[in-house]
């Protein structure tokens, strides 16, 4: 009897937004034959009603704190017992903290491979088809598995969640699994945040290498301040240390979906577009009328950034 | 104290979109005309790690491995002139079009015949496949801890204090070597080769390891025994519909888009 596991993560007494994207995909492949679709979750039975709510069959219940980041070798021990409990041939978890260290080391002891950060899953014959994003966003894989066990972690915001339903229920069952921790977690801190987090940000403007000074970030920040959005950069940008990794949209950084992305100076070669294709509105202010970011955006001012960036600050302050 | 770093030898991830094809047949990538190849932007960031522990330690050998075509020694080479001992190059053409699960044993068998290493060092990712994986795969192999995207490190006897990135945040934790580390590039800058160190590194060893050296099975290497395989690889289609915005001066322009975003209710 086949099957989905996904691996669901708490926080702050809830069960994770992304992990009811995990759900949803579970629910797309039980509709081509996937199977039933199981949900891992550490934590108390609290968790399970709105795991079932958006799509879960079965929850299983692992020890509090051993899905946490860092905590992998503990979480593989609970996943892989989930795994033989549900009975699951297909493993789905997050590209998050969590999932980048869990889903390599669970396929590794399971003697299988894994495909990371999938944006898309189908059933074929019965046996998962995964297709994701390489060379920087360049070129699209898809991949199937030889081994019985199927694992992947699925970019954040490239499913939509289902709409809860509270009439769906299930069995709750607890796993007291768990795996030998070796690597000792002494303490983890959550990242000043400073204005609004780039993922929840309904604008964002994105400045790049060829902004060509460091300086110009101010402007950048200027303009998204005055859009009431936050600001973000190239690993480009990132890399000369013009802005901090943790404002980094791409490939290796965030992903965001904002309603607007503005994107300064950014030719969208490589890297960034992974992190930003989800954007609703794409506006590029770029020299280069042939660049990547200019094709994929709906408006786009070809000329200066030094030139354009200012005027549109004067001119967005003359609309109101 | 014997540490080994993993380097890659790579397409440049900054080719522009223009230039980046693919053999869709093959479901390779197809060289961009004079752009070479470049080390993997995470990887002197390992080894500059590796580099910062030895000198603290003022002792220790630092050995390179990478796992690919010829091209993978300038890679080594690159490590081996910001300052790293030996290289060891794993060419076989059965190491060609591996997966990741492949990839982790081939490095892990080096490293057991390398013999007594302390520390592994990796890149935090690769950036053509971008998986993340090697690093947790070769740590699985040997049987010992792994603590991925260090941004710092410190050593103090045989314990090992990571400052890793999280998504949202930071974490410190502690690892008893040996284990396996893999760097991200807040770790920081990577130092730059100097002229003497490069005409020194061309006298480094650099030994070749095939898939027999490595007393690999039969089945554990080789394209047809990939565990993930590659089914399809191709450019995705980008359907253009861009509105360029005109007008006199950029002033113009500028209040063409102010407009424009207004009427879209965008602002």
């Amino acid at each position: 009897m086949p099957g989905t596991l996904i691996i669901a993560e708490a926080a702050d007494g809830a069960v994770a937004p992304h992990s009811f994207e995990l759900l949803a995909a579970g629910r797309a492949l039980a509709d081509q034959g996937g199977g039933a679709v199981s949900a891992l979750i550490a934590g108390d039975e609290s968790l399970a009603q709105s795991l079932f709510a958006h799509g879960a069959d079965a929850v299983y219940l692992a020890p509090a704190g051993s899905l946490d980041p860092g905590y992998a070798e503990t979480g593989a021990g609970a996943a892989l017992a989930a795994c033989e409990a549900a009975e699951a041939d297909v493993v789905l978890m997050g590209q998050t903290s969590v999932g980048r260290d869990l889903g390599p080391l669970v396929a590794f002891k399971l003697n299988t491979a894994v495909a990371m950060e999938c944006v898309g899953l189908t059933m074929d014959g019965g046996r998962l088809r995964a297709t994701r994003s390489c060379y920087g966003g360049n070129a699209n894989a898809e991949v199937t598995w030889r081994g019985n066990v199927q694992i992947a972690t699925l970019k954040p915001k490239a499913w939509d969640a289902l709409a809860p339903d509270d009439g769906r229920s299930g069995t709750v069952t607890a796993i007291d699994a768990t795996g030998e921790q070796r690597v000792r977690v002494v303490s983890t801190e959550a990242a000043e945040a400073t204005g609004i987090r780039l993922e929840d940000a309904e604008v964002v403007v994105s400045g790049g290498r060829g902004l060509g000074d460091p300086s110009a970030f101010g402007m950048m920040e200027e303009l998204s301040g005055l859009l009431g959005g936050a600001t973000g950069a190239s690993r480009a940008a990132c890399d000369l240390g013009w802005y901090p990794p943790s404002q980094q949209v791409g490939l290796t950084g965030k992903t965001v979906t904002p309603n607007l992305y503005i994107a300064v100076a950014i030719s969208g070669a490589s890297q960034h577009m992974a992190g930003m294709s989800g954007s609703k509105n794409i506006v590029a202010v770029n020299r280069d009328p042939d660049c990547n970011m200019v094709q994929v955006s709906r408006f786009a001012v070809v000329e200066d950034y030094k030139k354009v960036v200012p005027a549109l600050i004067d001119a967005i302050k003359a609309l109101d | 104290m014997n540490i080994v770093v993993c380097v890659k030898q790579i397409p440049d991830p900054e080719t522009p979109a223009s230039q980046f094809a693919v053999d869709e047949a093959a479901k390779r990538v197809i060289p961009a005309q004079g752009i070479a190849p470049v080390v993997n932007p995470y990887d002197p960031q390992a080894t500059e790690a590796a580099l910062r522990l030895k000198d603290a330690a003022g002792e220790g050998k630092i050995t390179v491995i990478s796992l690919g075509e010829d091209s993978a020694r300038d890679a080594i080479k690159h490590a081996l002139a910001m300052g790293a001992d030996e290289g060891v190059l794993l060419s076989d053409p059965d190491f060609e079009n591996i997966d990741n699960f492949q990839t982790a044993v081939a490095l892990s068998r080096a490293i057991e015949k390398i013999g007594d290493v302390d520390l592994v060092l990796m890149g935090r990712a690769s950036a053509d496949w971008d998986m993340g994986v090697a690093p947790l795969g070769v740590a699985e192999q040997l049987e010992i801890p792994c603590v991925t995207i260090a941004k710092s490190m410190e050593l103090d006897g045989d314990t090992l204090t990571v400052e890793r990135v999280l998504d949202d945040g930071f974490q410190t934790v502690e690892v008893d070597l040996p284990a396996v580390v893999s760097i991200s590039n807040e770790f920081g800058e990577p130092r730059y080769p100097q002229l003497r160190q490069i005409m020194l590194a061309a006298k480094k060893t650099v030994q070749v390891w095939s898939a027999d050296d490595l007393e690999l099975e039969d089945d554990e290497a080789g394209e047809d025994n990939r565990w993930l395989e590659l089914e399809a690889l191709y450019i995705p289609q980008v359907e253009s519909n861009v509105e360029i915005i005109e007008g006199d001066s950029p002033e113009e322009q500028a209040r063409n888009l102010a407009l424009k975003l207004r009427e879209a209710k965008l602002i």
